[in-house]
């Protein structure tokens, strides 16, 4: 981690959001797996709470394990939201059950998605997928990691629901996404994340910094949407915004 | 004032997918020199798909020339997939005055153990040319369905190396696909470099040059497919000295140049 923040420092990333624990990273963890990954979340915020936030890894495939570690980590504990990734689709009936309850708690709710050419595994959600939770929970902020990675299509799939955020990391730093993101949903639904230590963090801050975009949307897709919809749970903890 | 860089991995010309934010070649220059690049070998997106490589390769020379002769250098295209591309070469070279090609193996549906790729890399050394080699051009996840092309799969050239002394042989989008022990023992069997543009992970050029000599290690963008900064802010993102870091920006590639 101090590697990490090491690196972060040269890059004039002043904050992060981890989730999902150390290395490996597990596709479809078991309940004992969830606990083991936020346990090491929390571990590294107890010397990291002032550079990063935490985000609680759950699975749409173990719903009760999920929401007890929800209530741990999230209501009672130190993290501010929950991650999905690829254990389960997002628009099953066990990741809306999730997501509402988070929501109860004015968390952050992200999940992975992506479109690839060639196929998905099973448990990958796509942008579709993203949408049609959207539609269902219109109230709830949601953060589509990766904006379904074939951008182009993911941007249009997130387009009519305004309550998802289309966050940027994940894949090359393919000129005309920022550009696209911000002419199709506005900047103020466009986050900026790293996807690091895979992805690089120049590779993946170039996006935002190369885009031929005012320098406001740019200050909005680096920092300012992501702190205001941190902002309700961090205030609901307590916590400095 | 940093130094100068010479990008390595530039290409003029329409992507075939998308329209790109700096894909007109004087916007692309004003882009470049403002953010620090002297010289950009500049290849032709064009060449990707056309049978008709002299034509790509005449309108690169003569875009180059009419955009910033000083800042593009232009690289041809030579598949040797098609017929007569001993012509193809010798243009780049006495038409042209080109002092490098590039070749897609993947995209011209070749294998780098074919036998006319051999011939191609043992004719482009005779008479001194740089070969470049694109080993991708996109993620494989994102590629149009309609055209899915593999990585170019470039465990054969150790050997192949071995049979051309004296190519200098740069490899270019590799990092998605070359693993480490591969890439030493490409460096191994010849005069292989790469550059950065594909290179991912955290401090990415830090960790490559545990494993690589900084000798055999470039700029480049990959613009405007990619965006300009990403490459650039990877020379901050990593602990570089003094003497790497001018070699990445620039120096290596002014010895692979002049051969």
């Amino acid at each position: 981690m101090s590697r990490l923040m090491e690196v972060a420092d040269r890059m004039g990333i002043d904050r992060v959001v981890l989730s999902m624990g150390l290395p490996p990273l597990i596709t479809n963890p078991t309940p004992d797996q969830l606990r083991q990954k936020n346990d090491e979340t929390m571990a590294a915020l107890l010397h990291w709470h002032h550079r990063a936030f935490g985000l609680c890894y759950v699975s749409g495939e173990h719903v009760e394990a999920s929401l007890q570690e929800i209530d741990r980590c999230v209501a009672k504990g130190s993290l501010v939201g929950i991650k999905l990734w690829v254990a389960k689709r997002c628009n099953s009936p066990e990741v809306e059950t999730l997501v509402k309850r988070v929501h109860e708690l004015r968390g952050l709710i992200v999940q992975h998605a992506w479109h690839k050419t060639g196929g998905n595994p099973p448990g990958e959600s796509t942008p579709e997928d993203m949408a049609e939770l959207a539609a269902r929970v219109p109230e709830i902020p949601l953060v589509c990691y990766h904006t379904g990675g074939n951008w182009e299509g993911g941007i249009r799939a997130l387009r009519p629901y305004k309550n998802v955020y289309a966050e940027i990391a994940g894949s090359n730093p393919t000129a005309g996404f920022v550009e696209m993101a911000v002419r199709e949903l506005g900047a103020e639904r466009i986050v900026y994340g790293s996807d690091a230590a895979g992805r690089s963090f120049a590779s993946q801050i170039g996006k935002v910094l190369g885009a031929q975009i005012p320098e406001a949307a740019k200050e909005l897709i680096a920092s300012g949407n992501l702190r205001r919809l941190l902002t309700p749970i961090l205030k609901a903890k307590g916590m400095e915004v | 004032m940093s130094t100068p860089i010479i990008d390595t991995n530039v290409f003029l010309g329409r992507w075939p997918f998308r329209r790109l934010p700096l894909d007109e070649a004087p916007l692309l220059a004003k882009a470049l020199r403002a953010r620090g690049i002297e010289q950009a070998w500049a290849g032709s997106f064009d060449a990707l798909l056309h049978h008709d490589v002299d034509g790509a390769n005449g309108r690169l020379a003569a875009l180059c020339q009419r955009t910033d002769k000083e800042l593009f250098l232009p690289i041809g295209t030579v598949n040797p997939a098609l017929p007569d591309w001993e012509e193809d070469l010798r243009r780049c070279q006495e038409k042209y005055r080109m002092r490098g090609i590039r070749v897609f193996p993947n995209y011209h549906q070749y294998k780098v153990d074919d036998a006319a790729f051999v011939r191609l890399l043992k004719q482009a050394t005779e008479r001194g040319l740089l070969v470049q080699l694109v080993v991708s051009m996109e993620d494989e996840r994102t590629q149009h369905p309609l055209v899915q092309v593999p990585h170019v799969n470039l465990a054969p050239l150790v050997e192949i190396l071995k049979s051309v002394p004296g190519l200098r042989l740069q490899l270019l989008n590799a990092f998605r696909s070359l693993r480490p022990d591969l890439m030493l023992k490409l460096i191994g069997a010849g005069h292989v470099t790469a550059e950065i543009a594909t290179l991912e992970g955290v401090a990415g050029i830090e960790g490559l040059l545990n494993q690589i000599p900084v000798e055999r290690l470039l700029f480049g963008s990959l613009a405007p497919l990619f965006y300009l900064e990403s490459a650039i802010l990877k020379l901050q993102e990593s602990k570089l000295s003094a003497a790497q870091d001018l070699a990445i920006r620039r120096e290596n590639a002014v010895k692979l140049l002049r051969g």
